[in-house]
């Protein structure tokens, strides 16, 4: 059996002290009750309240348990905040590659587009934030089934609508393809949806690694993969560039 | 050939941001960072000039080093900034000698009252084309003046130097107390109404009128030109563009031919629309303002719509009633419910700008129930930004004789999706955003690539935008009329709030 990890051991403690103590309590306090060095302390307290858990007052200095604690259980990034997080990497990708770039989340089984920019050709196109794509049959959908088995699943057990030929309907199919995009770090869908369009995404991760999204590129198969049928590695690397530069955003102090 | 890069800097109310931009105007890098908001007093507002100084060394760096690229990649730095905003400080020591007095700061209205009963008052529009109100830099300086001992011999000595933020910055980036540039550009002044519009230069009746010693101002010079070089943060760069930041959209969204006009939503939101070469004055409560000034060129003139309170509702919102823990989450807790429960927020926090201009108005909550949620009040506060950009619009509609046909937007708030299809929504037009959001740096750094020839003519510039998305007007026409004269009853609750008693003890 692996030994015990102290920091997160000492971080539990934190938590604890926190919650059962009636006011805020200051560097100084939290490190005299729990014995430990004050900037031992300090560096948990900060990491704590990086991910949320714990928040700092702004007049007192002194720390209390964050909000992200009490909601543990629902959804980890707004998906609003994803969005504004994201904007300036958005669109870049979308004038770099020549095309449409969207933003999803999973919500309930499906895959909700949080953030679309357009195409940057100026020609006539509408804004689909707020709908739903099926997950199995879309780059971004597998990104975000890759990285959540329970979703996964849940796909796998439904029936898979296949749009076209290619879709991937069988659990075999899906788990090798998943399995693939893991390997990867990115996923394309190839006239899986409709005939003559094509995709690619990549995972957008927050604190801790934990993916929270996915931002990809879709458009005409023949714009989006070379002569022999394969995704272009050039818009490949800047659908990746782009997931990792929001992905470094995120990771950063929340504002 | 190593590909070379113009880096902007735009120095906000909220933060300041270093964007490195490449040749085809994409955004390559971006790094960012709040200064502190201090507010001593109701009405006041105010920012650490030294803090921002201090933010710039360090998001330049940041934004360098997340490019990959050095000083010697660089080809030009441009800088756009909160505008009016004024800051005075030492020659010698480089100190500020009093905290930066903000635009949204109120505690000049006695000084306000005061001037505008005095000789001259009536001229004062006409020469600066800005009405006589709390906004702008000229009663703020002659407030830091009239309550800093000795302030204003040591001005008239020149020991003390007066700025807007763009001079505050250009004069450290260029050696500070060891041999500093101390200039302005024409956008900035004429925010200060010390600047005659026509010939863009100090004018010494508004001087006088204001009492304010000549030898603590800045040179004005163009939007777009060399004024010199770094020697600090990036040694050996050419500084070539200043613009205030509503300015600088402008020219980032290139509105270059007269009718085309913006509209930017940060902490406070900005209607310009380009007039030309000549300086349109307004008859519905619009500022007349310079847009900006390539070089030797004529300038280019502007009618601006001002609005407050917009995203600093939002930051309100977050950081005073604690209601939402980041400016995003104001849209997740507003689509909790369906419509605002005929609850209406109107944020004349800082009195009332464009088009009312009623410095005496307070905020108002009104049509409060026990039905209300707080996800209602989300609604309000994001409908507040809605309603106030029709104000403008229409003022905008009706001076210049010309319906708008679509909106083109930037900054922070055009983020939330509900809001910019609310912005839609009332004003039964199409709201446009392009392909960059971050305007206001893309502004600056156009300015700047211009003027060292990174960039060869506005043309190619125009060329760069593109079409990000597109919101379309859903609402009902009934209710739109409906909500707002709703909106409209709300906004006369709010007149006459601060007695002249209070405003007076307050001087
Ligand atoms: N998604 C959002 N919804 C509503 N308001 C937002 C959102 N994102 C940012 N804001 C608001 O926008 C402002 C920041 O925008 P920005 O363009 O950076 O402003 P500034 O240049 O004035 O500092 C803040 O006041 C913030 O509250
Ligand atoms: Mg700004």
């Amino acid at each position: 059996m692996p030994g015990q990890v102290q920091s997160i051991a000492r971080a539990a403690a934190i938590l604890r002290l926190l919650a059962s103590s009636s006011g805020r309590l200051g560097i100084g306090e939290i490190a005299r009750s729990l014995d430990l060095p004050k900037g031992t302390a300090h560096g948990i307290v900060r990491t704590l309240q990086d991910v949320g858990f714990v928040e700092q007052d702004k007049t007192s200095g002194k720390y209390q348990l964050g909000a992200a604690l009490l909601h543990l259980g629902t959804s980890y990034l707004d998906v609003n905040e994803l969005r504004s997080r994201s904007i300036n990497w958005a669109d870049p990708l979308a004038a770099r590659s020549g095309e449409a770039v969207r933003i999803g989340t999973l919500l309930d089984g499906k895959v909700l587009v949080v953030h679309h920019v357009f195409r940057p050709d100026d020609t006539l196109q509408t804004l689909d934030v707020g709908s739903l794509l099926p997950p199995h049959a879309t780059a971004l959908g597998k990104v975000l089934l890759a990285y959540d088995v329970g979703a996964a699943n849940t796909v796998m057990q439904g029936e898979p609508e296949p749009y076209t030929r290619r879709t991937l309907v069988t659990a075999r199919a899906l788990t090798r393809a998943l399995s693939e995009i893991r390997d990867n770090g990115w996923a394309a869908e190839i006239e899986e949806m409709t005939p003559g369009k094509a995709g690619i995404a990549a995972p957008i991760r927050g604190y801790g690694g934990l993916v929270v999204g996915a931002i990809g590129l879709s458009g005409p198969v023949d714009r989006i993969c070379d002569g022999s049928g394969a995704p272009r590695p050039t818009l490949v690397t800047y659908v990746r560039d782009a997931a990792r530069a929001v992905s470094r955003d995120l990771g950063a102090a929340r504002w | 050939m190593t590909e070379s890069y113009v880096v902007a800097i735009d120095q906000g109310t909220t933060s300041t941001r270093c964007i490195v931009f490449d040749r085809r105007g994409n955004l390559v890098s971006v790094a960012q960072r709040e200064h502190q908001q201090h507010f001593p007093r109701p009405g006041w507002v105010e920012h650490d000039a030294a803090e921002i100084w201090r933010n710039v060394g360090k998001v330049v760096p940041r934004a360098l080093a997340q490019a990959g690229v050095t000083a010697d990649q660089i080809a030009a730095i441009g800088i756009a900034n909160q505008r009016e905003s004024t800051v005075v400080w030492d020659r010698r020591t480089g100190v500020p000698v009093a905290p930066a007095i903000i635009w949204q700061d109120t505690r000049t209205d006695a000084v306000v009252e005061t001037l505008t009963r005095s000789p001259g008052a009536e001229n004062v529009q006409q020469l600066c084309g800005l009405p006589l109100t709390t906004y702008f830099s000229g009663p703020k300086l002659r407030w830091l003046l009239d309550h800093t001992p000795g302030l204003t011999e040591r001005a008239e000595r020149g020991e003390v130097l007066f700025g807007t933020m763009e001079s505050w910055l250009i004069w450290n980036l260029t050696g500070g107390p060891d041999g500093g540039l101390h200039l302005t550009d024409v956008t900035n002044a004429s925010r200060t109404m010390l600047m005659d519009l026509r010939t863009l230069d100090w004018h010494p009746d508004l001087l006088a009128f204001f009492g304010i010693p000549a030898a603590m101002l800045p040179e004005i010079r163009s939007s777009s030109e060399v004024y010199g070089t770094a020697t600090t943060v990036l040694p050996g760069v050419r500084i070539a563009a200043a613009l205030g930041d509503q300015q600088a959209a402008l020219f980032g969204q290139t509105c270059f031919a007269p009718g085309d006009a913006k509209c930017t939503y940060g902490t406070g939101s900005f209607l310009l629309l380009n007039t030309g070469p000549e300086p349109v004055h307004s008859s519905h409560g619009l500022l007349t303002t310079v847009g900006y000034r390539i070089g030797d060129e004529p300038a280019v003139y502007a009618l601006e719509g001002s609005i407050a309170i917009t995203g600093s509702l939002v930051q309100w919102f977050r950081d005073r009633l604690e209601l939402i823990s980041t400016a995003p989450e104001i849209e997740t807790l507003a689509r909790t419910v369906e419509d605002n429960g005929g609850c209406y927020i109107v944020p004349a926090f800082s009195g009332l700008f464009a088009p009312h201009w009623r410095s005496e108005a307070r905020g108002v909550i009104v049509g409060l129930t026990s039905y209300i949620t707080k996800g209602h009040l989300a609604r309000a506060v994001l409908e507040a930004t809605g309603w106030q950009t029709r104000e403008v619009v229409d003022a905008m509609n009706a001076d210049s004789g010309l319906d708008l046909t679509a909106l083109r937007v930037d900054g922070g708030m055009t983020a939330n999706n509900l809001l910019m299809q609310f912005v839609a929504d009332v004003l039964a037009v199409p709201v446009v955003r392009p392909m960059v959001a971050e305007t206001v740096s893309l502004g600056a750094a156009y300015a700047a690539g211009l003027a060292v020839g990174y960039w060869p003519d506005l043309e190619g510039l125009r060329r760069n935008w593109h079409l990000a998305a597109r919101w379309v007007p859903e609402m009902d026409a009934t209710v739109r009329e409906q909500e707002r004269q709703n909106w409209q009853r709300a906004v006369e609750r709010t007149f006459g709030w601060i007695k002249p008693e209070a405003r007076a003890a307050n001087g």
